[in-house]
């Protein structure tokens, strides 16, 4: 039979597959670069010097490497929770929401357990903040599995009921003494810690052990997708519904479950802020975090999978810690960044753009080569 | 000189050469019919000359001449027309607007639509391809639409046309109208290319047969110079067995009985209307039927996919009728889809995945929520193995194997689990005659060991070849069943298209130019 012919597929080397699906996210980021460097230059400045200033503000020492992790560690939260999301053929584009719930609730819970001795309370607090998470996304997901609505607009538009509900709640019945509207602090028996004090020798820095917890996740994350049922369904649903259903899987059921666990981890990006960086809540009207959305552009950038979501987080992380520096330095305006994160998100979507570039140079080469002595 | 030549040519894919420095002739006024298996390379090489791909090598002339073609566009302008086996309309369009679309006959910006019609209405008079001009083509029967292609192409100057697959979707009368309209093509001076992998109808149709097999040209005949069976042996290469010997059926106890069964479509009208039937272990009911006439509500309905409106259905005493799909697999029914890339396989997943779907959750696969890789694999290399599913590795993904193997994957994971009823819907659609052969020996060894099947297929021949009972639905209701052996093409043709044999579809007559084919 003609099937034979198949036989000689080669199995792919490791090397090559790591490139095949690495490639473009690297490509991108270094077009993004080249493209951020013409627009610096075009703006009568050098981008040696910027570009410079920028890895040093990012990679200069420990307390500049513990700004980069900082800033990454939510992003690699609210990344692992779209990237989630994702497999289930899912767009939570809503996860800012679920993290300002997440906030409030570890806000919340933070002050009325600060009595609690830390190994009892923190893990209390997490908890509370990936059910608020996971809470806030439920009606979202329900609405879908029931009726179809998409959890795009769902999503989005609990976002902004997430951001002004707790905006009153930190103006009004939680606010602190003093009329600004936020949380008291919270009592220092709940903070996430900061690396240096549970590592020796370690010089101060801003990194808390919210970072640990994202690695965590990121493993746990990746753990659950590939030898879970649960992980199976979502992925079943997620490339191939009507086939999934024909298999006996509740496309409903693995909706719900889907958008609410990525609801939980976009929860938990909330809490490691407040726990690990600002002790309190602020009114995330005003100086709303941008996580949620910027998680968007690291699951894209790190194409669903939750172990490169820890890299491409930590990427956003380092042009973020490095921008202060580069404008401080080198007198580049720091929106430049925003401008290179787009031009990132933007190559990574236009993927077939990049992969029909590469297969055209290949089909070139081919053809100066002679089609026939190939294969 | 031949209206179009293909010199040479050759294509390859990653891997594969698809295209062997092929070379086809074609003359003016003729039918050759590309004659070979899925994956001989008969697409490519008509995409090739339809501009949908570019050769690696070789040349392609029209009336003589070397052309390049690039694109459909070059194509059509070159006079080379396509009708795919999935058709391109635009369903909420009309005929004639479907017919002139990208060659709108216009007036200062508006389209002229009463040229448009007059010119559809000259080309449908002329070659007998009856259809009317208004009508939304969502509205029309899978061959009238069929005939809206072969018009776009006539339409667009086509004399050359190409049909990928043409009777893959139709009633047998249908097929008998096709081939008389296009024998009334060729008269009027056109030239033809049937691509099929069906031995009867090149007998019928061709005036030339080449047969390809491997991305090469293996042969070239007549249908004078030859019969089906050494048509089949240069095709697969080996002697293949067309009538399965089958020994009379020895039906034990029912297992699956539906009563009075209704059920809705997805518009909410009744596709099933108070259906019944029961099927034994160790017997075959096959039901016949024309597309769209409740078979895949019936089906969807039994395995839990669709709930029925009223009626009950049992399995072995058990009432399923409200069951999940997950359920009915527990209680033991498998399902074979009509549709395998969108109901029978996640093509992103692997083989090894695609093999426990359904057994996911269960022993000794799955442990409280974690799934067991290695007993996974482990079995997914048995069934592989027992199956005969040509792959290098388990960790292939699906959509890298071929549609042969495919079936043969998802028959490996139904019939796998040991169910008591296997539902087979269309199981050999746009299989080869070696992937038919087997497909059609496993279902009728499962009957032998005691199986409940219940097969449904728009394949005559197959319906006939497997069943120990027939039964033919007619607009969501039974309208006539039949033993084996007491079936024949006339009858359940009759009773297919509702007893008025004349009019297999409800839009337009028979043409009068079909008369002659008919026996």
């Amino acid at each position: 039979m003609s099937e034979t012919r198949e036989l000689p597929v080669v199995t792919e080397a490791l090397w090559a597959r790591v490139l095949r699906t690495a490639g473009v996210p690297l490509l991108s980021v270094a077009l993004a670069m080249a493209i951020g460097s013409i627009i610096i230059v075009a703006t009568g400045h050098d981008p040696i010097l910027a570009f410079g200033a920028l890895f040093r503000g990012a990679f200069g020492g420990p307390m500049q490497i513990g700004w980069t992790i900082m800033r990454a560690t939510p992003l690699m939260f609210t990344g692992l929770a779209v990237a989630f999301g994702f497999r289930a053929n899912l767009f939570n584009i809503g996860a800012e929401g679920q993290l300002v719930l997440g906030s409030f609730a570890a806000a919340w819970f933070g002050l009325l357990l600060g009595g609690l001795p830390s190994i009892a309370s923190i893990p209390l607090i997490l908890v509370g903040s990936a059910l608020f998470g996971a809470a806030w996304a439920l009606i979202p997901a329900l609405l879908k599995a029931k009726v179809g609505a998409h959890e795009v607009i769902t999503t989005m538009m609990f976002s902004w009921i997430a951001l002004y509900l707790t905006s009153w709640l930190v103006s009004g019945p939680l606010m602190d003494k003093g009329g600004i509207p936020q949380t008291s602090m919270l009592p220092a028996s709940v903070w996430l810690v900061t690396l240096d004090k549970i590592i020796p020798g370690l010089p101060p820095v801003s990194a808390h052990i919210g970072f640990l917890l994202a690695l965590a996740l990121a493993a746990l994350v990746w753990w659950i997708l590939k030898s879970t049922t649960l992980g199976y369904q979502i992925r079943a649903v997620g490339f191939n519904p009507t086939a999934a259903e024909n298999g006996g899987i509740s496309i409903a059921r693995t909706t719900v479950w889907a958008l609410c666990i990525s609801g939980a981890l976009a929860g938990l990006a909330g809490a490691s802020e407040v726990l690990g960086v600002q002790h309190r809540m602020f009114d995330q009207v005003s100086a709303g975090s941008g996580f949620g959305f910027t998680g968007i552009a690291v699951a894209l950038l790190a194409k669903k999978n939750p172990i490169a979501v820890i890299f491409a987080a930590l990427l956003f992380g380092a042009l973020s810690a490095g921008a202060g520096t580069m404008q401080l330095e080198a007198d580049v305006p720091q929106k430049i960044i925003t401008i290179i994160q787009a031009l990132i998100i933007f190559f990574v979507g236009a993927e077939t753009i990049i992969t029909w570039l590469i297969k055209r140079r290949q089909k070139l080469a081919l053809e100066k080569k002679g089609a026939a002595d190939v294969v | 000189m031949p209206v179009l030549e293909l010199r040479e040519i050759t294509k390859i894919f990653p891997g594969v050469r698809a295209n062997d420095s092929v070379s086809l002739v074609l003359e003016r006024g003729e039918i050759v019919a590309l004659l070979g298996e899925n994956g001989a390379g008969k697409s490519t090489l008509m995409n090739v000359a339809y501009g949908l791909l570019a050769p690696d090598g070789g040349e392609i002339l029209v009336d003589g001449a070397p052309v390049r073609i690039r694109t459909p566009r070059d194509a059509i302008d070159l006079g080379i027309g396509m009708v795919h086996q999935h058709f391109m309309l635009v369903e909420p369009l009309s005929v004639t607007e479907n017919i002139i679309l990208g060659h709108e006959p216009s007036r200062f910006g508006i389209i002229d639509f009463a040229t448009a019609r007059a010119k559809v209405a000259e080309l449908s008079l002329r070659y007998g391809l009856k259809v009317d001009p208004d009508a939304r083509v969502a509205d029309l029967s899978v061959g009238m639409q069929q005939r809206v292609e072969i018009l776009k192409a006539l339409y667009q100057g086509a004399r050359i046309l190409i049909l990928d697959e043409p009777t893959a979707v139709l009633t047998p009368q249908e097929v008998r109208e096709l081939f008389s309209v296009v024998r009334s093509l060729v008269t009027e001076g056109l030239s033809v290319v049937l691509i099929t992998h069906k031995l009867d109808e090149v007998m019928i149709a061709a005036d030339r047969i080449v047969v390809m097999r491997d991305g090469r040209v293996v042969g070239e005949t007549t249908p004078t110079l030859t019969d089906q069976v050494g048509l089949a042996r240069m095709m697969v290469g080996r002697d293949v067995v067309f009538r399965i010997e089958k020994t009379p059926a020895a039906p034990t106890a029912t297992v699956l009985e539906v009563k009075d069964l209704v059920v809705f479509d997805e518009r909410k009208l009744e596709a099933l209307k108070s259906v019944s039937l029961t099927v034994r272990a160790g017997e075959i009911v096959g039901i016949a039927g024309v597309d769209g006439n409740g078979q895949r509500e019936l089906v969807e309905a039994i395995v839990g996919l669709r709930k029925p409106r009223s009626g009950v259905i049992t399995l072995r005493g058990k009432d399923i009728t409200h069951a999940t799909p997950r359920e009915t697999i527990a209680a033991g029914v498998s399902h074979v889809p009509e549709d395998r890339h969108r109901r029978g396989l996640v093509l992103e997943f692997d083989l090894a995945e695609n093999l426990v779907l359904g057994d996911h959750t269960s022993e000794p696969y799955a442990t409280a929520g974690v799934m067991h890789s290695r007993v996974i694999d482990e079995t997914a290399r048995k069934r592989v193995h027992d199956y005969d599913v040509r792959t290098p590795s388990v960790r292939v993904l699906a959509s890298n194997l071929s549609g042969g193997n495919q079936q043969k994957l998802v028959l490996a994971r139904e019939l796998g689990r040991d169910p008591d009823l296997l539902i087979a819907a269309q199981p050999t659609r746009g299989l080869d005659v070696g992937a038919i052969e087997f497909v059609h020996k496993r279902i009728l060894a499962e009957r032998d060991s005691g199986k409940a099947i219940l097969l449904v297929s728009m394949e005559l021949e197959e319906v006939m070849t497997l069943s120990d009972r027939i039964i033919v639905m007619y607009e969501g209701r039974i309208a006539a069943e039949f033993a084996a052996g007491e079936a024949d093409d006339e009858r359940l043709g009759y009773f297919m298209t509702g007893g008025k044999q004349a009019a297999a579809s409800p839009v337009a007559p028979v043409p009068a130019a079909n008369e002659g084919g008919r026996s």
